[in-house]
């Protein structure tokens, strides 16, 4: 059978690359994709968990649900802000939107 | 190796390296469908790991809904960023930098919990139909999980109701009939 690990060893390398992809990329769009990858990391590592320390348990599975929810409203309003702020600066790229910056 | 290592190994390394195209290709579009690659590979993977019912979400969620959200807004917002000049900020290198570290220290993170480097799982005990039938009960059920539920249920709703208000065109825009 698989060993634990190599699903963890799995998330920890999609979880670092999302992340390369929110602190690397200039694009807004790209950061939320970056995003999503690491939310699909940590996804792997509860069910991983769940199926091999407590299957009798179901929450993990319920964790895992709450998680697709979390990223599906943050996909929803991230987007949208992205389109509203295209609208008004006619960019996308987040460097750009310094309104606020100190 | 057993058939079902080989296959965790094929799908472990496609979406590796999906996801590596989907934070270094140039082209935003292609992104976005490498990205789709990457969500159907972890589908997969629920698969390996019994969890049938996740699997199936995350293709209706993700790979349905996300993702062509995604896809749609590229396309919305493509007249100025239409995938010239630099796709990486000048601090791309730092970025590299704490990513490979960070899966570094994980790893060296996991090389101390012995008992998680060879665990394998317990045999299941339900089947498939028990295991979704004890998920979607325990999500209703007064005692365990229906707080969390209803919670991700308003959560939804604000965020819908968000988006829309947010991604509105302007009143003036409205009223006019220019729409964008």
């Amino acid at each position: 059978m698989i060993p634990l690990s190599w699903y963890l060893i799995l998330a920890a390398a999609l979880f670092c690359i999302g992340m390369y992809g929110v602190l690397g990329r200039r694009n807004a769009i790209a950061i939320l994709m970056g995003i999503e990858l690491m939310l699909n990391a940590v996804n792997i590592n509860l069910v991983a968990f769940w199926r091999y320390l407590s299957p009798q348990v179901i929450g993990g599975q319920v964790f895992t649900i709450i998680v697709f929810a979390v990223a599906a409203s943050e996909a929803a309003v991230g987007l949208a802000l992205i389109i509203s702020i295209y609208r008004q600066r006619s960019t996308v790229i987040a460097e750009e939107v310094d309104l606020m910056k100190w | 190796m057993t058939p079902v290592q080989g296959l965790f190994l094929v799908t472990a390394l496609a979406a590796v390296l999906s996801a590596i195209m989907v934070v270094t290709s140039p082209r935003l579009v292609h992104a976005a469908l490498w990205l789709i690659v990457t969500l159907a590979a972890v589908a997969v993977l629920f698969i390996l790991l019994d969890a049938a019912f996740l699997a199936m979400v995350q293709i209706v969620v993700y790979i349905g809904a996300i993702a062509i959200l995604i896809i749609f807004t590229v396309m919305l917002t493509r007249r100025v960023m239409a995938d010239t000049g630099p796709q990486m900020n000048r601090l791309w290198w730092l970025a590299a930098f704490i990513g490979l570290v960070l899966f570094g220290a994980l790893v060296a993170l996991l090389a101390q919990m012995p008992s998680w480097w060879t665990a394998t799982p317990p045999a299941a005990t339900e089947s498939f139909e028990l295991i979704v039938q004890d998920l979607g009960l325990s999500l209703v059920d007064l005692d365990r999980y229906i707080i969390p539920f209803e919670v991700a249920s308003v959560l939804l709703l604000a965020a819908l109701i968000g988006s829309i208000v947010l991604a509105r065109p302007p009143a003036d825009d409205l009223e006019t009939g220019e729409g964008e």
